[in-house]
């Protein structure tokens, strides 16, 4: 079954409540190797897309992923605004005009969602980025989706590639980003662009998975 | 045609401090400072860039420059967001230096392609003017062509009458007095010799008053450009 504009929504709605619930948590993992803004960042941004999409209307996937885009830009500040702000905006350029998202069509909007991630940051994998996470997540949904799989099927094995590359940043000297500046102190902390990847991707995978 | 520029830095007053400056330089150019978060803290924000970007811009495009990290994504999220509407340009140069080359080539009238090379060429330009003009640096200037290199050149000595010598305004009235003439022009001084359409260069000279300088001008309107630059110099810089 595919997912539409309605059903996206839901899904953000959702990314935005586990966002709340972990807040927190990122503010201590950016305490350790940054600024300690993150989990802050993310809880404003997605507080204030969630009130964007209350009142509906959207008529396509593409649309809601847009304005997602363009609320995170102006909400979340420092890098991660304009970082999460690329990502959906290219996730929703590549979803085009679509009416309803399958399996492909998520795989392409996450890979769409990279591209973005990267070409606007500069990282690669192995800095200690978010790109850890969101990089073996594309690759794991493009396998899916090749194999037939359907929107949850490509966003449940995306959402376990992201948790993995996440934690991967555990040992990883940071070469992007503030925590860059620490240099070999930043080994030994979990990243925490990394953990909300993982945790946004988890949440849109468990929405999917819940039809 | 003016450019405007917009200068995206994560404070208020640094992005005022060198709008002030490059103003000064090019009264006539939009410049809009597009610094730190709303409520003052430091931070670069979207919609304030975007809002800069729509008063700086007479139609003919803007140049966005930038301080560090999250303000260069900001300004290439905004020009990507604006998806064509507009003619923007983020210029991968150091701040200050690219927004005086920048704004003294826009008060010359240069095209988006030529404000944009001259905020490029502004790079490693505070290690030096020689490594500067070496990097062969002729900002918004066209490779000069075969006959132009031909063409008899012209020389002249010029006394810096005013007090100050080349320092920031001498040196803008300078580079703009022969913007729109095609002659390769360049000023040496204490053998150091700079493009003369480089503020940047000129003040790296260190020309204080009372000192000569050599302007040389090869190409079409090689006459004109030294003639122009000897009437500014007898003028006093207009001090």
């Amino acid at each position: 079954m595919g997912c539409t504009a309605e059903r996206l929504a839901l899904a953000l709605r959702a990314a935005a409540a586990v966002i709340a619930v972990h807040r927190d948590e990122l503010v201590e993992l950016d305490r350790a190797i940054g600024d300690a803004d993150h989990g802050e960042n993310m809880h404003r941004g997605f507080t204030a897309v969630v009130a964007k999409l209350v009142g509906g209307g959207f008529d396509t996937p593409g649309a809601v992923l847009k304005v997602t885009a363009t609320t995170l830009i102006s909400t979340v500040g420092g890098a991660s605004g304009p970082l999460y702000g690329t990502a959906f905006l290219r996730a929703s350029t590549a979803l085009g005009d679509t009416s309803e998202v399958d399996g492909p069509g998520a795989a392409a909007a996450l890979r769409g969602a990279l591209d973005g991630v990267v070409a606007r940051g500069k990282a690669e994998v192995g800095d200690k980025t978010m790109v850890d996470a969101l990089a073996p997540a594309v690759e794991a949904a493009k396998a899916a989706a090749e194999a037939g799989g359907d929107v949850a099927a490509v966003l449940a094995v995306a959402a376990e590639a992201g948790e993995r590359g996440a934690e991967s940043t555990v040992p990883l000297v940071a070469r992007k980003g503030r925590a860059s500046y620490l240099g070999e102190r930043s080994a030994g902390h979990l990243d925490p662009g990394a953990r909300s990847t993982a945790l946004l991707l988890r949440a849109l995978a468990d929405e999917a998975g819940a039809s | 045609m003016t450019i405007g520029l917009v200068l995206v830095s994560h404070s208020a007053r640094l992005a005022e401090g060198v709008a002030e400056l490059a103003g000064q330089m090019a009264p006539d150019v939009p410049i809009q400072p597009a610094g730190g978060l709303p409520d003052g803290s430091l931070g670069t924000d979207y919609d304030l860039v975007s809002a800069a970007v729509e008063r700086a811009d007479r139609g003919d495009g803007v140049v966005l420059l930038y301080d560090l990290g999250s303000a260069q994504m900001t300004a290439e999220l905004v020009a990507e967001a604006d998806s064509g509407a507009r003619k923007l340009f983020v210029a991968d140069a150091p701040l200050v230096e690219g927004a005086v080359a920048a704004a003294v080539a826009a008060q010359g009238g240069a095209d988006l392609d030529g404000v944009a090379a001259a905020a490029a060429t502004a790079v490693g330009q505070a290690g030096g003017p020689e490594q500067e003009f070496a990097a062969g640096a002729a900002g918004a200037r066209a490779e000069p062509t075969a006959e132009a290199v031909a063409e008899p050149s012209r020389s002249a000595e010029v006394v810096l009458r005013n007090q100050v010598g080349l320092h920031a305004r001498p040196a803008a009235l300078l580079a703009r007095s022969i913007a729109d003439l095609q002659a390769e022009v360049t000023v040496t001084f204490r053998g150091t010799e700079v493009d003369a359409r480089s503020v940047l260069a000129l003040m790296g000279l260190n020309a204080g008053g009372g000192e000569t300088v050599t302007v040389q001008a090869r190409g079409a309107d090689a006459d004109e450009a030294v003639q122009r630059i000897l009437d500014l110099a007898e003028r006093q810089f207009d001090e």
